[in-house]
């Protein structure tokens, strides 16, 4: 065992030292290359003092004109991480100043900060970042990266602005419904700052289109809601090379992780971590909750787009590395709005040996992706549509409306005690569905709602499918006799066919 | 005769409280040593929580196959448990073990 363990430790240090004389030789390649058009570009610089340049500034000024020669900032960043070849000769920009007049005042607030500077608002110029979704995530983070001065922002989205985004989803607005997310962000956007360029891709990311899109971009922000999707998004950032900023929200809990970074090429072990090194198997279909099943809490999921527009900034503009500095740690934050302490970051593995994605046997290439092998859906699994029971035991909404009103019948609401207090039929008592067929036998038998009286009963929730597992709880134990049916489709039917006041939530 | 026990912290998060009686944060003293006499491990929390602190039914949203369900991270003391020891991972006394199951709304 020692053995091994000093083997790997040689191994280790002989690849440390051979990545820091290779650093080292590109550091004194591109000194001599400096010097080379110092010399050129000091004497073009010399007109400039004539007119009242202060001879102080020359030297920064050069500096940063060198720094902008390269067109395309994670082009750099890429280049830096061995995932790409070095540009051919790239052109120097001979300007006075390396941002327009307008510029300085724009980003001037962000410019004076150290962390930022004129390097970074030039990095960030050049940079062209895609945000993939352009709801409660991708509308802060897309509003906050157009006023940092990102050059270019991709848009996807396939959805149309709903009155129920509105709470979150903070660059939409009222006239926009019915617009689509992509044109109505866009709208925002191009009005926040005119002077970015802005792709609009108003239709759902696909995995055909996916690496021909990612191509164009340097870096990603998952900013969807599903599984199906975090799963497809980092497999295109891994199979490009794109660093991924990802983020999630529900309820009152957000979580954020940057994937990918530094983006090496799969089986490159050095490289951060993607999505399926930390999951590994998607969670199963029924356990996924989305935010119109589960709610979120708007400032939640605002939050969470705020910070991936952070560390995107800090991605785009980060200096190079020194070399004996360790690569960034990959972390998992975790918001909690109502406990204490809120944030919490953790530590999270490197990437996995066996990763089907960035390891070297990985099995997702591009073909597979472009090809339409690969099934995101099928392998997330869909939580099925709820049909358990018999059509003798459901009744349609405008049918249960036209029942003698004569205490003949029972309405038991499965709905949790919040939905219950916003609205309820008078009469009905609210036995909560607990997910499961015994517990909550257990909790109608102790609240007394299953009291055999001979009446009727009939269940109902907010969609109709509770109100089926329920019923069927109660007519596997045969415990009453009696007839017990759902109210087909729950209160949404309720409003369409009988009550059109009814609260629509 | 009382066989020795462990007190660690527990922390329920991303929607898995629900299963734990809607409580986030849970204190449990547990044996320090398994069936077969070998130290209290992750694997052996994983089990004696099932059994001792998890009141609600619905258990395969929370264990499947003898460990932690699909989309559920194990944290121990503030890291990721794969970089820990997995399940191997031997429980110390005053351990945070926290568990979280990934959120997907946006
Ligand atoms: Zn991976």
């Amino acid at each position: 065992m020692d053995s091994f363990q000093t083997a790997d430790n040689k191994v280790h240090n002989l690849r440390r030292q051979v990545e820091a004389t290779e650093n080292q030789l590109r550091e004194l390649k591109s000194q001599l290359q400096q010097a080379e058009q110092q010399a050129e570009e000091s004497r073009n610089a010399h007109s400039a003092y004539l007119g009242g340049f202060p001879a102080e500034w020359i030297d920064e000024t050069l500096q940063v004109l060198r720094q902008n020669e390269f067109p395309n900032t994670a082009q750099t960043i890429r280049q830096d991480h061995g995932f790409q070849q070095s540009p051919s000769a790239a052109n120097v920009t001979k300007r006075r100043w390396p941002l327009d007049k307008d510029e300085y005042i724009r980003y001037g607030r962000q410019l004076i900060m150290p962390e930022i500077g004129l390097h970074g608002q030039l990095r960030l110029k050049n940079s062209k970042v895609l945000v993939v979704g352009c709801g409660g995530l991708g509308c802060p983070a897309a509003a906050y990266l157009a006023g940092a001065g990102v050059g270019t922002l991709g848009l996807i989205d396939g959805d149309t602005v709903e009155v129920s985004n509105l709470h979150r989803q903070i660059i939409h607005s009222t006239t926009k419904v019915g617009m689509t997310k992509v044109d109505s962000a866009y709208e925002y956007l191009a009005a926040l700052n005119p002077s970015i360029t802005y792709n609009r891709y108003p239709f759902h990311l696909s995995p055909d289109k996916a690496l021909e899109i990612f191509e164009q971009y340097d870096l990603i922000l998952d900013c969807t809601d599903h599984p199906t999707s975090r799963y497809l998004i980092s497999d295109a950032a891994v199979l490009t090379g794109r660093p991924l900023v990802s983020a999630s929200a529900l309820k009152t809990e957000g979580q954020l992780i940057v994937l990918n970074n530094p983006p090496k090429p799969p089986g490159d072990l050095s490289g951060g971590p993607c999505y399926r090194c930390v999951f590994p198997t998607p969670p199963p279909a029924d356990s996924v909750v989305s935010c119109g099943e589960g709610g979120i809490v708007g400032p939640v999921v605002g939050l969470m787009g705020v910070l991936q527009a952070l560390e995107a900034i800090k991605v785009l503009t980060a200096k190079v590395q020194p070399i004996d500095q360790d690569p960034p740690k990959p972390t998992l934050l975790m918001f909690s709005a109502y406990n204490t302490p809120q944030f919490r970051s953790v530590r999270l593995r490197s990437r996995r040996k066996e990763c089907a994605a960035c390891s070297s046997q990985a099995s997702i290439t591009r073909q597979a992706l472009t090809n339409g092998s690969l099934d995101y859906v099928a392998f997330c699994g869909a939580a099925l549509p709820i049909n358990v029971l018999p059509p003798q035991a459901r009744v349609a909404a405008a049918d249960f409306a036209r029942l003698p009103q004569d205490g003949s019948n029972k309405l038991i609401d499965v709905r949790d005690e919040t939905q219950y207090a916003i609205c309820a039929l008078r009469g009905s008592i609210n036995v909560p569905w607990t997910g499961n067929a015994d517990s909550w036998i257990t909790r109608a038998t102790q609240s007394g709602a299953l009291a055999q009286d001979g009446r009727h009963y009939y269940i109902v929730c907010r969609l109709g499918n509770d109100s089926q597992l329920a019923a069927q709880a109660i007519m596997d134990r045969a415990l009453l006799p009696i007839l017990v049916k759902d109210i087909k489709g729950g209160f949404k039917a309720w409003r369409e066919e009988v009550d059109p006041s009814w609260p629509d939530y | 005769m009382t066989s020795p026990t462990i007190e660690i912290k527990t922390e329920f998060t991303g929607g898995l409280e629900l299963l734990f009686s809607n409580q986030r944060k849970h204190k449990v003293s547990l044996p320090a040593t398994d069936l077969n006499g070998q130290p209290a491990n992750i694997t052996f929390l994983i089990q004696w929580l099932c059994e001792h602190l998890m009141k609600d039914p619905r258990k395969d949203m929370f264990v499947l196959e003898g460990s932690v369900r699909p989309g559920i991270l194990v944290l121990i003391n503030d890291a990721d448990w794969e970089l820990e020891g997995e399940e191997k991972y031997e429980l110390q006394a005053g351990d945070e073990i926290v568990f979280v199951s990934t959120l997907h709304g946006g």
